[in-house]
């Protein structure tokens, strides 16, 4: 591995800085497989009431609003973009292409909540929100139960990730990552594909159903 | 490298509040987590000495109904989640991970100690929970009972729970990370120890089964705070998909408890019959199978709960399946004493309870995995009496065991001989009466979680608190001289047992660094018969 | 301090017997290795205890042939085991067809029995002896268990749907019925007795009047008699009559006529039939199936009819819904050409003793 820069300097439990990446990937990709069965409990508890409940389903996506959901959903995937372009920008040391990338994915995730929270408020007017006066038919509350649990707890991540994000932005701007150091950038872009990766399977599971 | 200035170690290495509270050092989270745990251990504790007080007459005379419901569903609570699932790992796990691989701390040792922080955080909720009046629902939580019926505090006992759940996956990660990326050279994988092997498998379990109860628990208190039926039938919602999701962690949540305990045996029984561990290859790959087929046996908790006949019948034969690897490393434990040289310290004791309370635990749950039986004593004292074995008589003796075994190295003295093996007798003799008595009650038809019962049930629950009498003193006695070794007991010197392991290659106390530099490992592990053990 | 100390509980069905050489057989295995075990780690322990300090034991690594010995034979044995189980199971968990029903709700923090003849009863189950008996069992509110150690069954009372547990009870007695699923307060007195007499002495008791009267829901204002008892002596209604009364006062037959163009499928014949929907799939008319129609009735349309019959969840107590069931089961096939479906004439008078 080319260092054009001196030593990285490694933390002290460690015996150098590759054990120390090597330590964190290993880290990262453990963190993501409990992300998935975290998720899965989700996942799995709707496939169990989509089968038993289809009608219900099928009303309740009709009722999302799909334009602002697909919106969203290439939003994501153009914030997963800049964020493997952050990374490229860090591996080769490109100091403002890395922090530009960075406020990019940070501008197009806030963008993403911002649409969500549109969405939600809809869903309140509309009193399709479980357990505040839900106005609908038998089972449609267990379905909007289900999107603002899946929703939600994936917003949880994205919220946890732009903070993340504001904090690279800041480590970025020091100079903190270049070629022979730019794990944690790499790490996040591998949090934040997964974080998009999830409303991928989200989208369709929520929106999508039954329609032509 | 500095050299550690003479009578430097982890434990005078700074002093004051700070010190400790913000530490780095692996050994000193272990101690923070050893303090913790001990009192949720007594809390615990204290709520069967309600149980079984309130157990000696057949009529509920002691406390009321609902106190009594709050004794059982705090005793469990405290005891899976705030003890067991965290006790060996947690403690002895933190201290011996890194040094037995020859690391100078885990891999992410702010993580650690967040891990402490959120562990105590959760149990800072459920201590809410319990003296805000208590929960009343069990600790399995079933619906429609937790979500919509039971008027106690259920509410913030989950979220207590599921906040310790990340405390859990923390430590896992942590494990995994270490044990994969920072072994020291020569120290390949067929040659760590048996006690890392079972952490490695315990940690695989604590990040792929905690995060579903944790979801599962949330969705509970969403349910119940906002009145919605994801699993209250009158909503629309199926309780049974409750007991899915919940005991797909559950389950192989027991083999969190026990796989540490099973390391801790192997450790103790090469140590202390100085031969190595018969069958090595097999008892570390047992505890990988332990880790994986646990996660496929969790419908026998449910086999009366209207399950179709096709899935009781795969779960039944996965649930005899995944008692072989148990049974091969208790094989394995004893064809290592053949031949051996064998002491009975205290250590040595609890392993041997161990193997022999394991047994009979392991083997009742045989009776469980039989359809044909299960129906008859599923939710009756026999399931009480298995799981105590395997918890009490299994994981407790093994962290009594591993507590003592390494007590010299945490702390540098040595605990007074006799009375640890008093106390070793006291708890082997005080469980057996405690639980054995149970297997018959419960045969008998007596049901779990019962405040009241029939009369001739009486003679069977009077023994069973006869025992937990002996069996709390077992428990009280290390509580008092172990404390007493902090200050009189000998010097215990760098290896006072003649252990293999890196862990006895450098002082006790270690240093902060653990060792003076990185060891080399060219042999493998329990090598008692080549060699005199290194002693330091 | 009680005189009776059992130490094993009594074998009062045709099935107890059999658990228990089960139990007996696990017993004999766990002795056996408990013991092989223990005396091993004994004798080894004292044979080989440390004789001089530095002593260490043999360098053995391991054997193959012993790790294949303990592997494959224990799992022979537990694979035994599970078969052996497994086969238990399947005679506890298929009730015979001629098993007689009665049907049970379990509620915080009792047990309602209601058999088909009518007669109702709290906390206490009677049967005949030498007569396979199958329970259909459900729950008001939480989950419950109905347990009876006494004929070795057990089978938990979900809310939402409906279980079964079938008995054949072998002598005459009275046994523990226990609620075995943690329920709240009286879970621990939510206990009862099941008495199992002489068949003749069961009919007998069967037209006798309910030992504890209680009104389970609001009688019907209508041409049925009411299911609670009153006049000593007089003959309990079957639970088909009491269904027919609930079948009128929920005003079922406005859409579930015999005649063409009704809005709802007649129901004449209905159970056991399989039944086709709008969207293609089928099923087979069960109980479980007649009680998702009543309650969720929009889930499974019958094909040729619209989406239109409301939803009785809520209004419907489960022993409303057992009796509908019944009444239901008990109509028959409807005449030829016609769709007969005349309530309160014909044989749906019968009391239902079969389907």
């Amino acid at each position: 591995m080319s260092d054009a820069h001196a030593a990285v300097a490694h933390q002290h439990q460690f015996d150098s800085a590759e054990q120390q990446k090597d330590a964190a990937t290993l880290g990262m990709w453990a963190f993501i497989a409990q992300e998935i069965l975290f998720f899965g409990g989700l996942f799995v508890t709707y496939i169990v009431y989509r089968f038993t409940y289809p009608q219900a389903f099928h009303d309740g996506s009709h009722h999302l609003d799909i334009t602002l959901g697909t919106i969203n959903t290439a939003v994501l995937i153009g914030s997963s973009l800049t964020m493997a372009l952050a990374v490229h920008a860090a591996q080769t040391s490109k100091k403002n292409n890395l922090v530009f990338f960075l406020v990019a994915t940070l501008g197009l995730g806030s963008t993403f909540l911002g649409i969500k929270a549109i969405e939600y408020s809809h869903k309140f007017h509309e009193h399709h929100v479980p357990g505040l006066s839900f106005d609908g038919p038998p089972n449609m509350e267990l379905f909007f139960s289900l999107y603002f649990a899946m929703t939600g707890l994936h917003a949880v991540h994205m919220i946890i990730g732009a903070a993340i994000i504001i904090v690279l932005i800041f480590q970025a701007q020091r100079g903190t990552y270049h070629s022979a150091y730019y794990t944690p950038v790499e790490l996040f872009g591998l949090y934040w594909h997964f974080v998009d990766i999830i409303w991928i399977f989200l989208f369709p599971l929520l929106y999508l159903i039954g329609r032509h | 490298m500095e050299a550690a200035a003479a009578g430097t170690n982890y434990l005078n290495n700074g002093y004051g509040v700070t010190s400790w509270l913000l530490t780095k050092d692996h050994k000193r989270i272990a101690i923070l987590y050893l303090i913790s745990i001990t009192v949720m251990f007594l809390l615990g504790s204290l709520f069967a000495v309600g149980i079984r007080v309130e157990l000696l007459t057949p009529q509920g005379d002691f406390v009321g109904a609902d106190t009594y419901n709050k004794l059982f569903t705090m005793h469990g609570v405290v005891m899976v989640f705030f003890f067991l699932i965290p006790s060996i790992p947690a403690v002895l796990g933190n201290f011996l991970v890194p040094m037995m691989i020859g690391a100078r701390d885990l891999a992410f040792p702010r993580i650690n100690l967040a891990s402490w922080y959120i562990y105590v955080f959760g149990a800072a909720f459920s201590m809410y929970a319990m003296l805000a009046g208590g929960v009343d629902t069990g600790w399995t939580f079933y619906t429609p009972y937790s979500s919509a019926s039971s008027n106690t505090n259920v509410i913030p006992m989950a979220l207590g729970i599921f906040i310790t759940g990340f405390s859990s996956i923390l430590t896992g990660l942590n494990f995994i990370v270490t044990i994969h990326t920072m072994r020291a050279p020569g120290l390949t994988w067929f040659r760590l120890p048996l006690f890392i092997w079972a952490h490695y498998a315990t940690s695989l379990i604590m990040i792929l089964g905690t995060p579903v109860i944790a979801i599962t628990i949330l969705l509970v208190a969403l349910e119940r705070g906002l009145g919605i039926g994801i699993f209250d039938p009158a909503l629309g919602g199926d309780p049974i998909l409750f007991q899915h999701l919940f005991w797909f962690y559950s389950h192989p949540a027991v083999y969190i408890m026990i796989l540490p305990a099973m390391g801790v045996t192997s450790e103790v029984i090469a140590c202390f019959s100085r031969k190595r561990i018969f069958g090595y290859g097999f008892v570390a790959i047992s505890s990988l199978a332990i880790a994986i087929f646990g996660f496929l046996v969790w419908g026998h908790h449910m086999f009366v709960s209207g399950q179709s006949v096709y899935a009781a019948l795969v779960f039944s034969v996965l649930s005899f399946s995944v008692a072989i690897p148990s049974a091969v490393k208790v094989f394995n434990w004893t064809a290592t004493l053949y031949k051996g040289s064998i002491s009975f310290e205290a250590p040595m004791l609890y392993a041997m309870g161990f193997i022999g309370l394991f047994t009979i635990g392991g083997l009742t749950g045989l009776f469980l995995s039989s359809l044909g039986l299960d129906v008859h004593v599923h939710d009756t004292y026999f399931v009480v009496a298995h799981f105590h074995y395997i918890m009490v008589g299994g994981a407790i003796m093994g962290y009594q065991g591993g507590l003592h075994f390494w007590w010299p190295k945490m702390f540098g003295k040595m605990y007074p001989e006799g009375p640890a093996r008093i106390a070793a007798a006291l708890v082997f003799i005080g469980f057996n009466l405690t639980f054995f008595p149970q297997f018959v009650v419960g045969y008998l038809g007596m049901p779990r979680r019962y405040h009241a019962y029939p009369d001739e049930f009486q003679v069977l629950n009077v023994l069973s608190t006869a025992g937990a009498s002996i069996l709390a003193l077992g428990y009280l006695l290390p509580a008092f001289y172990l404390l007493w070794s902090l200050k009189y007991g000998k010097d215990a010197g760098p290896n006072p047992w003649r252990a293999t392991g890196l862990e006895w290659q450098t002082a006790s106390p270690p240093p902060t660094e653990n060792f003076e530099s990185t060891p080399f490992v060219d042999e493998d592990a329990y090598e008692y018969g080549a060699r005199e053990a290194h002693v330091v | 301090m009680s005189s009776k100390f059992p130490l094993f509980p009594e074998q009062a069905s045709t099935l107890a017997a059999d658990v228990d050489l089960l139990y007996f057989f696990l017993i004999a295995v766990s002795l056996f290795f408990t013991v092989l075990i223990a005396a091993l780690v004994i004798i080894f322990a004292v044979k080989y205890r440390r004789r001089s300090e530095n002593d260490v034991g043999a360098d053995i690594h391991g054997s193959l042939a012993l790790e294949l010995l303990w592997s494959v034979i224990p799992l022979g044995i537990a694979l035994v085991m599970f078969a052996w189980g497994a086969k238990v199971y399947l005679d506890i968990a298929r009730p015979p067809d001629n098993a007689m029903e009665i049907f049970v709700v379990g509620k915080q923090w009792m047990w309602k029995i209601q058999h088909m003849e009518g007669r109702r009863e709290i906390n206490q189950l009677h049967v005949p002896i030498g007569k396979p008996v199958k329970l259909t069992i459900t729950s008001e509110d939480v989950i419950h268990s109905f347990y009876v150690p006494a004929f070795r069954v057990k089978k938990d009372a979900v809310p939402g749907r409906y279980t079964e547990l079938w008995f054949e009870a072998t002598k005459p007695g009275s046994y523990h019925l226990f609620c075995a699923e943690y329920c709240g307060t009286e879970h621990s007195k939510m206990i009862g007795q099941v008495i199992a007499m002489a068949p003749a002495a069961y009919e007998e008791w069967l037209t006798g009047s309910d030992i504890a009267p209680v009104a389970l829901s609001v009688p019907p204002a209508g041409a049925a008699a009411g299911a609670t008892s009153g006049a000593a002596g007089a003959a309990p209604e079957g639970m088909a009559k009491a269904g027919e009364g609930v079948f009128l006062q929920k005003g079922c037959l406005a859409c579930h006529m015999a005649a063409p163009g009704s809005l709802g499928p007649n129901l004449a014949g209905v159970f056991g039939k399989e039944r086709k929907f709008v969207d293609g799939s089928t099923k087979v008319a069960d109980e479980a199936y007649l009680r998702e129609s009543i309650l969720t009735p929009l889930k499974h349309v019958v094909e040729g009819f619209q989406p239109v019959m409301p939803t009785y969840q809520g209004q419907i107590s489960e022993q409303e819904l057992m009796q509908l069931i019944q009444y239901i089961k008990s109509l028959g096939q409807p005449a030829e050409g016609e769709a007969v479906n005349a309530p309160a004439q014909d044989d749906a008078t019968t009391a239902g003793e079969e389907s």
